[in-house]
């Protein structure tokens, strides 16, 4: 009877941690969660270039950023995303935009459109079309903005945190705590990062 | 604080919302304010979207959601809109919008930038996309991160609501 019991008891805890892994991977579809390995990709640029990850010989990692023109949540992030670009580009982790929008649902995020934005903010960084939406579902993105930030390492590119780039998204003078950059400063440092998924409200990506 | 006044032509709805601050009949809240909405037990069922006038298929499902609003309102169905229209734009977004379509339901304007705080108390599994929306009755709570037709949403509802 008690071995019974005792059976019983690791049937139910092993259940139950089953369900819980289960539920973190599934929350939000499919996608990636802290310690995956990301797919690299080969996507159009504005310039009209096809940008991989493979092609950044010397970055030690990327901050893949899933966003759009026409999001109001990507728009007050934009000159942020520059910043964070020219900040870490030459410390080894350069900024990847992605739209990962259907123009036929937005047409403002049409390439056509990208084009215009990039060059009308004077992106720094590759803004990369999601074309025929592979990319984004892969990574589990579910709006605009949502970060990635991957680490190069042996085995592949290691996903070291997801979510937001900082604590305020409509302004950046009322930014408190900076997620991203402090993730890219542990890693740049060989620390552990402190917080590795945040979230923040964004509008959801157009299929 | 100011003090909360109702708005006029809004329709009839319990005073929860006592750190609201109203412009125009559009309530103000921080998550504070808000999270006695989402947390009642007064055996009424709350439907509450998450939207923003700029969110193109947050907009397409409003009307939906005030169909469901004036059909139930005899059931204690009780439909709450929260917007995330940006503050400094609440009179030349939101409230234009809120008059222009004539919006029936109730309206808030959660002004709480600290989404990474407040997201995963209204759902641990919400990713922070709009549109979202809960339904709840007591302790019976479904949450959706997706859009509906009117169909699927008086289903959602009817799963609720029994």
């Amino acid at each position: 009877m008690k071995t019974f019991k005792v059976l019983a008891f690791f049937a139910i805890v092993v259940l139950i941690s089953a369900f819980a892994v289960n539920s973190l991977r599934t929350n939000n579809g499919s996608g990636y969660v802290i310690g995956d390995i990301a797919d690299d990709f080969a996507l159009k640029n504005v310039d009209g270039s096809m940008v991989s990850l493979s092609d950044y010989d010397t970055a030690k990692g990327f901050i893949v950023i899933f966003t759009c023109n026409t999001c109001p949540f990507s728009v007050a992030n934009e000159d942020r995303i520059i910043a964070l670009d020219v900040k870490y580009k030459y410390a080894g982790y350069p900024v990847i935009a992605i739209n990962p929008n259907n123009a036929e649902v937005k047409p403002g995020d049409s390439f056509a459109e990208m084009k215009i934005r990039s060059k009308a903010k004077g992106f720094t960084f590759p803004y990369l079309l999601d074309e025929g939406q592979k990319v984004y579902p892969s990574y589990g993105a579910t709006k605009t903005p949502n970060v990635y930030l991957l680490e190069k390492s042996k085995k592949g590119l290691l996903v070291q945190y997801i979510g937001a780039i900082d604590d305020n998204s409509r302004s950046a003078s009322a930014v408190k705590t900076k997620f991203l950059e402090n993730a890219v400063n542990a890693l740049l440092e060989g620390k552990r990062i402190e917080v590795t998924t945040t979230k923040a409200i964004g509008c959801s990506i157009k299929a | 604080m100011v003090s909360c006044k109702q708005g006029p032509s809004k329709r009839k709805t319990s005073q929860v919302l006592d750190v609201a601050k109203t412009f125009g009949g559009i309530e103000v809240v921080d998550f504070r304010g808000l999270e006695a909405y989402l947390n009642r037990t007064d055996g009424k069922t709350y439907v509450i979207n998450f939207w923003a006038t700029w969110c193109k298929p947050c907009i397409k499902e409003l009307p939906y959601f005030e169909q469901l609003g004036a059909k139930y309102q005899q059931e204690d169905v009780e439909v709450l809109l929260v917007s995330l229209d940006f503050p400094d734009q609440l009179e030349t977004g939101l409230k234009a919008f809120v008059d222009k379509k004539n919006i029936q339901s109730r309206v808030v304007l959660l002004d709480d930038p600290n989404a990474n705080d407040w997201i995963p108390k209204v759902d641990q599994s919400w990713s922070g996309a709009i549109p979202a929306t809960i339904i709840y009755k007591n302790d019976e709570r479904s949450f959706y991160e997706r859009s509906f037709t009117y169909k699927e949403l008086e289903e959602a509802l009817k799963e609720i609501k029994q």
